[in-house]
Order: structure tokens, then sequence, then C-alpha cells
């Protein structure tokens, strides 16, 4: 093991700020890549099915 | 009616795509949340401090990924984007403005995390290094291809356009790879080559190399979401999206 206490763990010797400024930056965008690509994904099914009950309504479908 | 008969091409068809894609996704995050986990723990708790670059060694279990993923997804979207316009693939043309993104996000954390490496080991956030320019015009080939294919209305059009920006520019993947040989760069040497011994700890090497699966694994996850987003959008009006989405149907 190479930390003793958390408070060392942050302190990266004395390289916090620089390993944990890329970490953070890491998990900040691969977390928002997906949550935007489900949104994505979500939006275009509600609109595909948006499409289909108009379609059906009025009897347009090509 | 019975199903078809397996083929080469059969998941070249968007419907089973979709279908096959959405099985797998669940097993690629619970890969990508293993492998980061495990990366993590050697990478932190079990790799020793690195005797001339202390703590700060520790960026490269991102730095080295992203940065490889930056480049095997460039070479990857240029391969699908030519696919889909050589074969008139419309799947192969989703799978390319799908992968685009990722390959953006990763070569922005490649230069991030870089330069919160190089500042505490070079003394500078950023310099015009050899490597540090071709990754950094790398970038701006991902978001001009983004943006070319979002320009122009006609899909099939700016998927072809696409594809040659991406297939002219993939030229600049060797150019980054090799840019520590040909220059005299600060950035330092191929850490791992398929020719000479590691020049690292075997604890920090296991820990990179399970994040570059961690990394790999992440960017199928992504991309299949986001070409199945895709793919809805681009089969809206086709009769096996209607019926998908049929269960939401309210009169």
């Amino acid at each position: 093991m190479n930390w003793n206490s958390a408070s060392e763990f942050f302190a990266m010797g004395g390289y916090g700020l620089y390993v944990w400024g890329s970490y953070i930056a890491a998990a900040l965008l691969m977390g928002l890549e997906p949550w935007l690509a489900q949104r994505r994904h979500r939006q275009a099914l509600h609109d595909a099915a948006a499409q289909a009950r108009s379609d059906a309504r009025h009897g347009s479908k090509p | 009616m019975n199903a078809p008969p397996l083929r080469l091409f059969t998941f070249a068809a968007p419907s089973r795509f979709y279908a096959l894609t959405g099985a797998l996704l669940p097993w690629l995050w619970a890969i990508t949340v293993l492998l980061t986990i495990a990366g993590l723990y050697i990478g932190f708790m079990v790799a020793p401090t690195d005797a001339t670059q202390g703590e700060a060694y520790r960026i490269i279990f991102i730095h080295v990924p992203a940065a490889w993923m930056s480049m095997v997804l460039y070479l990857v979207m240029a391969f699908w984007a030519g696919i889909g316009w050589a074969f008139n693939a419309r799947l192969a043309s989703m799978m390319a403005r799908a992968i685009a993104p990722t390959g953006a996000m990763f070569t922005f954390l490649a230069l991030w995390t870089g330069a919160f490496w190089g500042k505490p080991t070079w003394g500078a956030w950023w310099v015009w290094d050899a490597r540090l320019t071709t990754e950094l015009i790398l970038l701006f080939l991902y978001l001009g291809f983004i943006a070319l294919v979002n320009a122009i209305d006609d899909v099939r059009r700016a998927d072809h356009a696409g594809a040659l920006l991406a297939l002219v520019g993939s030229v600049n993947v060797p150019i980054i790879y090799f840019s520590v040989k040909w220059w005299n760069t600060l950035h330092q040497g191929a850490t791992i080559s398929m020719t000479a011994a590691p020049k690292m700890a075997a604890t920090m090497l296991t820990a990179m190399l399970l994040m570059t699966l961690a990394f790999w694994a992440y960017s199928f996850a992504v991309v299949f979401m986001r070409t199945r987003a895709i793919v809805i959008e681009r089969e809206t009006h086709t009769t096996w999206v209607d019926e998908l989405v049929k269960g939401t149907i309210r009169p």
C-alpha cells in the first residue's frame, strides 16, 4: 500500500492538482458522454413514436 | 415467417444491429466498470511511486490509453466512413458518425491530461512540440468531420463528404505515432513497443493495460449507444421502427 492516510492519498506527493485535475476531467467527460448518447436515443424514440402516431391518424404513411 | 439465414452482412441491417447491440450494452458497461476498478486499484494502490516523477506519473494510466484511443478511433472512423462510401452501406456511415464525438473526447482528454502532466514535469502546460501539435490537428480533424457531416442537409451526400475528409485526414495518425521518432521532441518516446522490453515496472504496465481495455470497452459501449440513436433517427417511418415504438403510442 502506497498511502498511510487519506490526506496523503489526496495530496499525491504534492502533485494533487495535476493528478486529480486529470482524473476528474476524465470522469466528467466519460460520464457526460453516455448520458448525452442515452438522451439522444430517448429523443429519437420519442420523435419516431410521434411520427408513427401522426401517420396513423392521417393515413399518410409513405 | 422463417428467420433469415445468418450471413456476413446480417448485422449490416440496422434493425438487426439495433437488437444485437441492445443485448450487448449491459455487458459492455459491466466490463467497463470492472476493468476501470481493477485498473485504478492497481494504478493507485499497488503500483509504486516513480523514482524520478514522484506521484505525477500516475496520470499515465489515463493519458496513454486516451491517446491510443484517439488514434485508433480515428482509423476505425475513417474505415467505416470509407466502407459506407464505397459500398453504399448505410450502417457503416452511421457508425462513422457515432465514433467521431467519442474520438474527439479522447483526443481532448489526451491533450488535457498531457497539459496537467507537462506542467509539473516540463514546467509548461503546452509546448509546440511535434507530438502535441499533431495531436491537436487530430482534434481539429474530428471537429471538422462532425461540422461537415452536420452542415450538409442531404444525409448520404454528407456521409460521402465526411468519408473523404476522414480518409484524407487519416494520414495524420502515423505522423502522430512516429512524431517522437522523426523529430526531436520534448515528449518522451513510445511507452511500450513491440520490439523492446517495457521500460516500466510490471505493475505500472498492468494498470495501464487494464485502463486501455476499459477505454476500449467504454468506446464500444458509447459508440453503440450513439449508433442506436442515429439508426432510429434515420429509420423513422420504416415498419420495424413503427413496430418498435408501438408500445409508446397513446391514441
